[in-house]
């Protein structure tokens, strides 16, 4: 079986195509087995689709699963006493939402795979850590909401946590000041949900009239779909974070609840990648055949993360566009992507944009 | 105070345990405060108390009570 362990200790944006493949040929061999013997309903699902283990040439020939199963059923592949924790997508009253069962062994990797990643791009030193966010999204801790589960698992990669945000979603002054004098001279890593980073700092700096000077590294996330509504692209996002904050090194990260821990980072050039970690296949949204660069079709995720639950090979409702793999300037290795939206028709799901929409309520 | 009490007392007030639950028992997710908002909670007082600062991977690796002072043995302290 393959275990996470084998490759956890490599550079995450290392590894070439041919070794990715052989990989990932194995894992989600493994993954699959795994999941079909231990999860009831996947292993249903995999009777359904046909499915013969051992007759794939490709990691696009494995079967995937819709993200909206998670909403409609408890698919989890451990006993139910080894649940440490259930994460859930966002979602305002009456709307469903995903429900995640983690056990200790994945939540533990979601941990480590998320800081290599991330802590590949700012550095190893835990930095003072910035919460563009109120302190109450994180108040239930056995039910995490995306909100939530971002901002604590990001927490590790930084010390002295402090909430930007009032519960009002204004930004605490006080709070900040006091921050900011404590690390006088320091750099910042602030995390934020991109909706919050844009409307609850960016634009109440704007609207205050305030600029600020922090010498930092922000990283946000979800949401992006909500400002691509409002025409900002990733170029004025940064521009304005830096005219507002002063903060200067901007990354923007694309993941979902369902596979928490394995996310896609922007790198320098502006350019979302796959880590070895996770990968991203686009499919032609009606024949469901895997596309080449420069097509626009759902985005189908694949993780090596998930063992508690059947994860490791969803579809998404997000449109992408491949762009290469392993040519980045950058020179990271891995797929590159674009993600264009949401498909049309698709429930609507909440993240953080529904913060924008629902602002006060759960604050979920 | 010794490092050993110092290391007892982070445990019992970040977790709201008593003396008598501080065992090789105790590792992360066994009781209810040691989730993830505790972890972290904790990782924050045992750095006020020894006055260091643990790095990402050593609060990843502090699975349990007794695998925290092999931890921390890398930062000088010693029990």
């Amino acid at each position: 079986m393959f275990r996470l362990e084998e490759v956890l200790q490599l550079p995450p944006f290392g590894m070439d195509a041919v070794v990715k493949r052989e990989l990932y040929l194995r894992a989600l061999a493994d993954l699959t087995r795994h999941h079909g013997e231990r999860c009831a309903e996947y292993g249903k699902i995999l009777a359904l689709l046909g499915y013969r283990p051992g007759s794939e040439r490709g990691i696009e020939d494995f079967p995937f699963i819709p993200v909206r199963l998670f909403k409609e059923f408890n698919l989890l592949s451990i006993d139910q006493a080894d649940i440490v924790k259930t994460m859930t997508s966002s979602g305002t009253t009456g709307q469903a939402v995903s429900r995640i069962f983690l056990d200790r062994e994945t939540a533990t990797n979601q941990t480590k795979v998320l800081v290599k990643i991330v802590s590949s791009l700012t550095g190893s030193k835990r930095l003072p850590f910035l919460v563009v966010d109120c302190p109450s999204v994180v108040k239930d801790r056995s039910l995490f909401s995306a909100r939530g589960a971002g901002i604590l698992g990001f927490s590790m990669l930084g010390r002295d946590p402090t909430y930007l945000l009032t519960e009002d979603l204004e930004i605490d002054y006080v709070a900040l000041e006091a921050f900011l004098s404590r690390h006088a001279g320091e750099k910042v890593l602030l995390f934020g949900f991109t909706f919050m980073v844009w409307e609850h700092l960016c634009g109440a700096l704007e609207r205050a009239g305030h600029r600020l000077a922090i010498d930092g590294v922000l990283i946000h996330g979800g949401g992006w779909k909500k400002l691509a509504s409002l025409a900002i692209d990733s170029v004025r996002f940064r521009k304005t974070v830096h005219e507002t904050t002063g903060v200067s090194t901007v990354i923007n990260y694309y993941g979902m609840v369902e596979q928490t821990g394995s996310i896609f980072v922007e790198c320098e050039e502006g350019q979302l990648h796959a880590s070895i970690f996770s990968d991203i296949l686009i499919r032609d949204p009606r024949s469901f055949l895997p596309l080449g660069p420069g097509n626009i079709g759902l985005v189908q995720l694949l993780s090596l993360l998930p063992t508690s639950y059947p994860g490791h090979s969803i579809l998404t409702e997000d449109l992408g566009e491949l762009l290469g793999i392993d040519d980045c300037p950058c020179g990271r290795k891995g797929a590159r992507f674009r993600i264009h939206g949401r498909v049309k028709d698709a429930e609507l799901r909440g993240c953080s944009d529904v913060q924008g929409a629902a602002k006060g309520s759960d604050g979920t | 105070m010794t490092n050993k009490e110092k290391y007892d007392n982070v445990f019992m007030e970040c977790l709201g345990l008593g003396a008598a639950q501080l065992s090789e028992a105790l590792v992360y997710n066994s009781v209810k405060a040691w989730d993830s908002v505790g972890h972290m909670a904790m990782m924050a007082a045992l750095e006020r108390e020894f006055d260091i600062m643990l790095e990402t991977d050593d609060i990843i690796d502090f699975s349990s009570y007794p695998k925290g002072m092999q931890l921390l043995a890398k930062y000088e302290v010693q029990f």
